[in-house]
C-alpha cells in the first residue's frame, strides 16, 4: 500500500500523518521479523522465571531486541545486575550512530530538541531501516507525527507478540515451545547477516558466533562482553589493514 | 498487581540494566548527534563490536539453550539453524525462508527422532 503523494491533502493534518505512520506497519516484512523476534522473547522470558508483566514492561521500556534477550539470558543464567547492565550497555552502542543518522531527517528549522524525544526513544534496527525507507515519501514537516504513528504501530506489534509467546511458552507442548524458542536466533542471525554491509561487518559476525563457546568455557559472568568486543575488535582491524593496504 | 510485574526489585533491575543502558545512547545521539561522521572509522568499530556481541548472544542460545530448546540434541540444533541459514542465502537473503527452513529442519529432526 503505497504512501500517498507529497503535495497529497492526506498530509495537512499531523493526526493523518500519524494514522499513515501507523498503517505502514502492514507494509513490511520486517513487521513479520519483529513479531517472530517477540514471540521468542517472550518464550524464553517465560522459560527464565520472568513475569509477564516485566517483560511487558522490558519491550516498551528498552525496545531493542537484542538488549532484552541479552538482559534476560544473562539475568537468567545467574549474572549479577552490574555484569548484565554492562553487557546491554555495551551492545547498546549501536544505537547511537542510528539516532545520529536518522534525526536530521526529520529537523526543520522550528524542531526543538523535546519534539525529538519520543522518536528517539522508538529508534532501534526495524524502525531505523523503515525510516530511511519511508520518511523521502513524507512532508518534512509531518516526519515526526509519521514517525510517532510508526513507533507505537509497531510497539503495539511487539507487546501483542510478548503476550502470546509468554502465553504459548506455558501452555504449548515442549516441542512447539521449542520451535519459538529457535525463533530468536534464527530471525536475529539472518537479520544480522542481511544487514551487514561490509567486510568487517561479516567478520564481526562469524567470528562472535565462534569466539563465544571457547570464552563460555572460561565462565567469567561477562562472556559475551569478552567474546564480543574481542571479536568485534579483531573485524575492525582487519578492515583497517585492508584500508591500508 | 505485584504477580504481574514481580516485586519492585525485579522492576528496578530492569531499569537499571534494561532502560537506562539503552536509553543513555540513545539520548546522547540526540545531544551530541550533530558532530559525529556517519562513516567515521569510530563507529566502524562500534558496529563491529555491537554485531559481536549479538553474534554471541545467538551462540549462547544455542549452546546453552534455555528452557523447552534443551529438549532438542545440539546436533539439531546446530543443523537447523545451519540449514535455515543456507535457505537464507539460496532465496536471495529472504529471512523469512530462512527462519521457516531451519524451523521445519528441526522440527522434522525431532518428528524423526520420535
Amino acid at each position: 500500500m503505497p504512501l500517498p503523494p507529497l503535495d497529497s491533502p492526506n498530509w495537512q493534518s499531523p493526526v493523518r500523518a500519524f494514522a499513515w505512520g501507523m498503517r505502514s506497519v502492514a507494509s513490511t516484512v520486517l513487521t513479520l521479523v519483529l513479531f517472530a523476534t517477540y514471540l521468542g522473547i517472550g518464550a524464553l522470558a517465560h522459560d527464565t522465571h520472568f513475569s509477564l508483566g516485566w517483560v511487558l514492561a522490558s519491550t516498551a521500556l528498552v525496545w531493542a531486541g537484542p538488549a532484552q534477550i541479552i538482559l534476560i539470558s544473562t539475568l537468567g543464567s545467574g549474572a549479577t545486575v552490574v555484569q548484565a547492565a554492562i553487557a546491554v550497555t555495551v551492545s547498546a552502542i549501536r544505537l547511537f550512530p542510528m539516532v545520529v543518522s536518522v534525526l536530521p531527517m526529520m529537523r526543520t528549522p522550528q524542531t526543538k530538541r523535546r519534539h525529538l524525544v519520543l522518536v528517539t526513544h522508538f529508534i532501534a534496527v526495524t524502525l531505523w531501516v523503515e525510516c530511511i525507507r519511508l520518511l523521502p515519501q513524507v512532508p518534512r514537516e509531518r516526519r515526526i507525527a509519521f514517525t510517532h504513528g510508526l513507533g507505537i504501530g509497531l510497539c503495539m506489534v511487539c507487546l501483542s507478540a510478548t503476550t502470546l509467546g509468554y502465553g504459548l511458552a506455558a501452555n504449548l507442548p515442549p516441542l512447539l515451545g521449542a520451535a519459538i524458542l529457535l525463533l530468536t536466533p534464527l530471525a536475529f542471525l539472518l537479520s544480522t547477516a542481511r544487514n551487514c554491509r561490509q567486510l568487517s561487518d561479516i567478520l564481526a559476525l562469524v567470528l562472535g558466533l565462534a569466539l563465544y563457546p571457547l570464552v563460555s568455557l572460561l565462565h567469567t559472568g561477562v562472556d559475551i562482553l569478552i567474546s564480543g568486543i574481542s571479536a568485534g575488535t579483531i573485524a575492525y582491524g582487519v578492515h583497517w589493514w585492508r584500508e591500508r593496504e | 498487581m505485584s504477580d504481574f510485574i514481580g516485586d519492585w526489585h525485579a522492576l528496578l533491575v530492569l531499569v537499571i540494566a534494561g532502560f537506562l543502558p539503552n536509553e543513555v545512547w540513545r539520548m546522547l545521539g540526540l545531544w551530541f548527534g550533530g558532530g559525529v561522521d556517519e562513516g567515521s572509522e569510530l563507529l566502524v568499530w562500534v558496529r563491529a563490536v555491537a554485531t559481536a556481541i549479538l553474534a554471541g548472544v545467538i551462540a549462547q542460545i544455542l549452546v546453552l539453550p534455555p528452557g523447552a530448546l534443551a529438549s532438542v540434541p545440539d546436533w539439531l540444533r546446530y543443523g537447523a539453524v545451519a540449514a535455515g541459514f543456507a535457505a537464507f542465502m539460496l532465496t536471495r537473503r529472504s529471512i523469512f525462508v530462512g527462519v521457516v527452513g531451519g524451523e521445519l529442519v528441526m522440527l522434522g529432526g525431532k518428528w524423526w527422532l520420535g
